[in-house]
């Protein structure tokens, strides 16, 4: 039984502009032999959703410095789950209070990491999310 | 455990009515588990329209992706769909890949007619050409009027993806000095179109210059038989960013696609690909199937023996194969 690389989309939703964050979480994930779709910049809810359409990626994450999580990531699981992509997990990179943590935990995202997150932690996280049964691979 | 995923992921008319969650989920499978969806794949690919393959190939950074994008957008004004394959490469030591491809191809989001695909090229140089290969047909299946594949272009075993396409585009930007690069990774040889882009920097004329000298010392042309006219590569300069210089290319591009089906070359060249597919499957296929009849030990074995007794590599071999049946011809 073989397994292939993870796919993971990497996306920049929102208006702040800085990825230096996101690029350092990419090469990061690649170098543990994920294949990383970076998206960049300024992606919209609908962009990303359809970004993980048609890479088929088995998981997406996000990063989100701007402040303004509780509005873009439900946006952006709605439009995922429209689009048939609801059993696609979502993971979230930020700085989040905690209550916005739970809240989004209850709402459809699978993890959120902390500006203290290791690479060691958010590899593993990814990896047990993306954990898929056994008819997935050949 | 169900049986690897076959048909039931599989709806024809879902892909083929514009489904691109369907589209998607078979590309994985095509990439993953080519000989589970053997048969489907085959039979998409019959289903194929007619459509146009272009290769657009170059150094990393050359803008390719820009330029894919600009040319994208002019195909959207006459109404063409349009899928984008991005091959970038994997790490050897991680498997790992980042593509950033779409991070150009941004303007196109939103855009029904339009489809992306990241591809990583997952180590595996021969298959690569074959897997991409797939990839295109079957996006051809699913209606697209133009795929376009972007490799990257820095050594020998890119130009074998490129020379997938009838039509290769390849590109350059100025400024890497007065040696073109395109020369030194054979890229030259498989352009039927060379693009200087970032002709809004200084160098391009001179770039472009330097191209044509090298050309006019004879350009291997696609034209194999004697009687049929030569295809020389044109030479276009763009801005992809300023988005100048972009009809001229898809002129180019269009002439040379009817110059190929005007001289049968098309055919010629699927004919040649299909065999080309075929001898490297054979390959493949004989070499798994040598290998599996063989213990590891009895590899070990011939090895060692190779080593510590001295025997020469081809009587090591010879010895190993003598009591393999082969089928004589007569
Ligand atoms: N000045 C200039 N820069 C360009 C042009 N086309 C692309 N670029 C820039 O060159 C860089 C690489 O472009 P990209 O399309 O990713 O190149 P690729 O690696 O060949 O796909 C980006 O920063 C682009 O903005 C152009 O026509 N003029
Ligand atoms: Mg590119």
């Amino acid at each position: 039984m073989k397994q292939f690389p993870i796919r993971i989309l990497i996306a920049k939703p929102g208006l702040d502009g800085h990825d230096r964050g996101a690029k350092v979480i990419a090469r990061g994930l690649r170098d543990a032999g994920m294949e990383v779709i970076y998206t960049g910049l300024r992606q919209s809810p609908q962009m990303i959703a359809e970004a993980a359409l048609q890479e088929d990626v088995n998981i997406v994450g996000l990063s989100i410095l701007s402040g303004s999580h509780m509005t873009l990531v439900p946006a952006i699981r709605a439009e995922m789950d429209a689009m048939d992509l609801a059993s696609v997990p979502l993971v979230l990179g930020g700085i989040l209070p905690d209550e916005d943590q739970r809240a989004l935990l209850d709402g459809g995202v699978s993890a959120v990491f902390g500006p203290g997150a290791g690479l060691g932690e958010i590899v593993s996280t990814i990896e047990q999310l993306c954990a898929r049964p056994a008819d997935q691979t050949t | 455990m169900r049986a690897a995923s076959r048909s039931d992921n599989v709806n024809f008319e879902d892909i083929r009515a514009g489904d691109r969650r369907a589209l998607s989920r078979f590309l994985t499978l095509v990439e993953n588990s080519r000989d589970v969806v053997a048969e489907e794949l085959a039979e998409l690919s019959r289903r194929a329209d007619d459509h146009q393959i272009i290769g657009v190939t170059g150094p990393p950074g050359s803008g390719k992706s820009t330029l894919i994008a600009a040319l994208t957008k002019l195909y959207r004004e006459v109404g063409r769909t349009v899928a984008i394959v991005a091959v970038d490469p994997s790490s050897p030591f991680t498997g790992g890949a980042l593509l950033g491809d779409r991070i150009r191809l941004k303007a196109l989001a939103g855009d029904k007619g339009v489809f992306i695909r990241s591809m990583a090229s997952r180590g595996s140089l021969g298959g690569l050409a074959w897997r991409t290969q797939d990839v295109v047909r079957v996006l051809a299946a699913a209606g697209f009027n133009i795929v376009i594949v972007e490799t990257v272009g820095a050594g020998q075993t890119e130009v074998d993806i490129a020379g997938l396409s009838p039509t290769t585009v390849v590109v350059q930007a100025p400024g890497a000095g007065d040696d073109v690069q395109a020369n030194k990774a054979g890229l030259l040889e498989i352009a039927d179109i060379l693009v200087v882009n970032k002709s809004d920097l200084p160098g391009a004329e001179r770039a472009k210059n330097a191209l044509k000298a090298m050309l006019d010392l004879g350009h291997p042309t696609k034209a194999k038989a004697q009687d049929q006219p030569i295809w020389v590569p044109p030479i276009v300069l763009t801005s992809a960013i300023e988005e100048r210089g972009i009809n001229d290319l898809a002129e180019c591009i269009a002439s040379q696609f009817s110059y190929m089906q005007k001289h049968g070359l098309l055919v010629a060249f699927q004919e040649a690909q299909l065999r080309a597919e075929f001898m490297h499957r054979l390959r493949e296929t004989l070499q798994r199937r040598l290998f599996d009849t063989f213990t590891a030990e009895e590899f070990a074995g011939i090895i060692r023996r190779m080593v510590q007794e001295r025997i020469e590599p081809q009587r090591a071999v010879d010895q190993l194969l003598q009591n393999v049946e082969f089928r004589r011809r007569k």
